[in-house]
């Protein structure tokens, strides 16, 4: 029997020392010590500290032998023990982002590529050291119009908030572009930051650097109180963790949305623009943040099952079940970590699934898989051909030409 | 030990570096400046020497958009002072340069206490002849090595390694007090929470200090700034994978390489 993950948000000044004197603590005192949460956390087995450990630990006032182990680094951020624990004990929110934060400042030295983007991030505002005066050139590369407010700073319904790899990379612009083609054929309303954005900050790692995490918050949030918008869309699901469960701790009281959701809502309207069949076999995988961390399982299939000529199929985990890209959490600058512990890549895992299902596309709807699925299709044998495609680059195909 | 860390800003290359119209120099506009990453090393080969044998870390830097920022991270590492020498700096050339740090150093006094030891990149990107260190230790009178990448102390005295060009190394010892220009620390530079940083900007202060500047900024007239012209283009191959393989194929053949 699973919990249900309450929508609830993080708090302000919760720390390692006070932890147990908070609600979050109450609910750690009443761990019954079952193991679910090592037993379904992806890297458990190279764990010396998984959650429940952890959580014995903690309450034996053990912590400072915890911290001699970088056996945390090995925490993706899925949310797969925090939504199966039958104590609702919010670890992945709480108790195991406090303990890595920790880890990291105990370490001799912290992985290269992940102290890179940590400061990449607070340099530039994206993880990956681009300039950030180039964050919107992509849309000068879109066949539809993108507003940027700095431009035209009047009222908007939809503030865009396009993220780091969707802005830079090229496999994430053609999210973008995606994302841009659906809301003019919407005719939704709607604008971007433009240069001003900068990485909302989840980007996995965050959460853990809390003073990285504060300095681009404090940034974001004076530059959303210059537009007037009715409500933020983005594509990116950390952005929308982010911004759902962590921004309100600092005012941010704005309403927020995921690009799958957010199209999934005017499926009336968009279906009768879905004309141009695709013919594929596609199968959906559901990303952490949206799927166990906010319940969002059925928004993404819909919208599949809407394109014409697209049969779904289903891999063995999915759902509440399904096994994370191996991206959040600083994944997605741990490879050469992970790889050194002799761990496989959970991307890799997880593609052997989408192969068995025979399908022609992996679906996925986080920019991240994008570039972690389309590198393990590289290095994992296949016969039939396979590609990664986000939700809103087929629907996008499916409007056709404009 | 009294250990002195002085750093250069260079600009910033992830930013596109433009020639000002008007004047040989580089384009303020969308300049952007960072601390030299061997600056970065010579910085985290201090501290690991402080860690070791105790003392104190004196970071120095000549005035420069983006500094304090520099400064108040060196503190947030562990640097025990930082010092900005104020001024406009901006046509500085090296032997001035050696000139006004020396005369900072001269003016601390413990610069040349029989423990001190002052450490500086071997080259940055805009300064790759790498004088300023042999200007400065010549100023001083001290002895100087460079292109270091590894510092051991003993007593009064200190065993370097040193690197020469087709991957020798040598190995020297030097008295101290004395100059250092460091290609790399023993270490990788370390990180320091943000959080840290952030304390720092409202715990910790820069000290501003002022040196007489040196009656000549600059000894040569720089005429020209320009970008490297191109010699020859790289051929793109369009196509599908295999097409492009194919296209390869061709090409290595044609250069005779297969």
């Amino acid at each position: 029997m699973y919990s249900i993950v309450e929508p609830e948000l993080c708090e302000k000044g919760v720390t390692l020392e006070n932890v147990l004197d908070s609600p979050e603590g109450k609910r750690i005192l009443t761990c019954i010590q079952c193991g679910t949460c090592a037993g379904t956390c992806p890297y458990g087995e190279y764990m010396e500290y998984p959650p429940r450990r952890i959580i014995n630990m903690l309450r034996r006032g053990h912590m400072d032998e915890v911290f001699k182990s970088d056996s945390i680094l090995r925490c993706v951020a899925c949310y797969a023990c925090m939504a199966k624990c039958p104590r609702g004990i919010r670890l992945s929110d709480i108790l195991l982002p406090l303990v890595k934060e920790q880890v990291l400042a105990n370490l001799p030295e912290i992985p290269a590529e992940l102290q890179k983007s940590l400061q990449n991030a607070l340099r530039y505002g994206n993880p990956m050291g681009e300039s950030s005066r180039k964050r919107a050139n992509w849309v000068t590369t879109s066949k539809t119009p993108v507003k940027i407010l700095a431009n035209d700073p009047q009222p908007v319904d939809v503030l865009w908030f396009v993220e780091c790899y969707t802005s830079y990379y090229g496999r994430g612009q053609d999210n973008s572009r995606a994302t841009a083609k659906l809301f003019n054929a919407l005719g939704i309303d709607f604008a971007i930051l433009g240069n001003e954005e900068k990485c909302a900050g989840d980007c996995g790692q965050l959460t853990w650097e809390t003073g990285l995490f504060e300095t681009l918050t404090d940034y974001n949030m004076v530059v959303f109180k210059k537009y007037d918008f009715k409500r933020i869309v983005t594509g990116d699901a950390h952005a929308f963790n982010a911004f759902r469960i962590r921004y309100p701790m600092y005012g941010f009281d704005y309403k927020v949305e995921h690009t799958t959701p957010f199209f999934a809502q005017y499926l009336d309207r968009l279906k009768p623009k879905l004309k141009k069949p695709l013919n594929l076999t596609v199968t959906y995988h559901d990303a952490c943040c949206l799927g166990r961390r906010a319940n969002i399982y059925d928004e993404g299939r819909d919208l599949l099952k809407a394109i014409p000529g697209i049969k779904l199929v289903e891999m063995t985990h999915n759902r509440i079940n399904s096994i994370c890209c191996g991206g959040g959490g600083g994944g997605m600058w741990l490879d050469t970590f992970f790889k050194q512990k002799g761990m496989e890549r959970l991307s890799e895992r997880r593609i052997k699934e989408a192969i068995a299902t025979g399908a022609d596309v992996l679906a996925v709807s986080c920019p991240y898989e994008i570039y972690r699925f389309e590198d393990a299709l590289k290095t994992i044998p296949h016969e039939k051909p396979m590609v990664v495609r986000d939700v809103v680059e087929l629907l996008a195909e499916s409007l056709g030409e404009d | 030990m009294n250990l002195f860390v002085l750093l250069k800003m260079v600009p910033d290359t992830v930013e596109e570096l433009n020639v000002a119209p008007d004047s040989p120099a580089l384009d303020a506009e969308f300049l952007r400046f960072k601390l030299s990453d061997p600056g970065e090393q010579a910085l985290e080969q201090a501290l690991l020497l402080k860690e070791k044998h105790g003392g104190t870390v004196t970071v120095v830097a000549l005035d420069a958009p983006e500094v304090d920022e520099v400064l108040f991270t060196a503190l947030a590492k562990g640097a025990t002072r930082a010092v900005k020498i104020g001024g406009d700096w901006s046509r500085l050339q090296s032997f001035a340069a050696g000139q006004i740090l020396a005369a900072f150093l001269k003016a601390a006094g413990s610069a040349l206490s029989a423990d001190a030891l002052v450490l500086l990149r071997s080259q940055a990107i805009d300064d790759l002849e790498g004088e300023i260190g042999p200007y400065l230790a010549d100023e001083l009178g001290v002895p100087y090595a460079d292109v270091v990448t590894g510092v051991t102390v003993t007593g009064n005295s200190m065993s370097i390694i040193k690197e020469f060009a087709g991957g020798l190394r040598g190995e020297f010892t030097l008295p101290l007090p004395a100059v250092l220009g460091i290609q790399s620390a023993e270490k990788p530079p370390r990180y320091v929470p943000i959080a840290k940083v952030r304390a720092a900007l409202k715990s910790a202060k820069i000290e501003t200090v002022d040196v007489a500047p040196p009656a000549r900024l600059a000894r040569f007239a720089l005429e020209r700034m320009y970008k490297p012209e191109a010699g020859g283009r790289a051929q793109m191959l369009e196509g599908s994978p295999e097409a492009v393989a194919d296209k390869l194929v061709e090409v290595l053949v044609q250069q005779g390489l297969i």
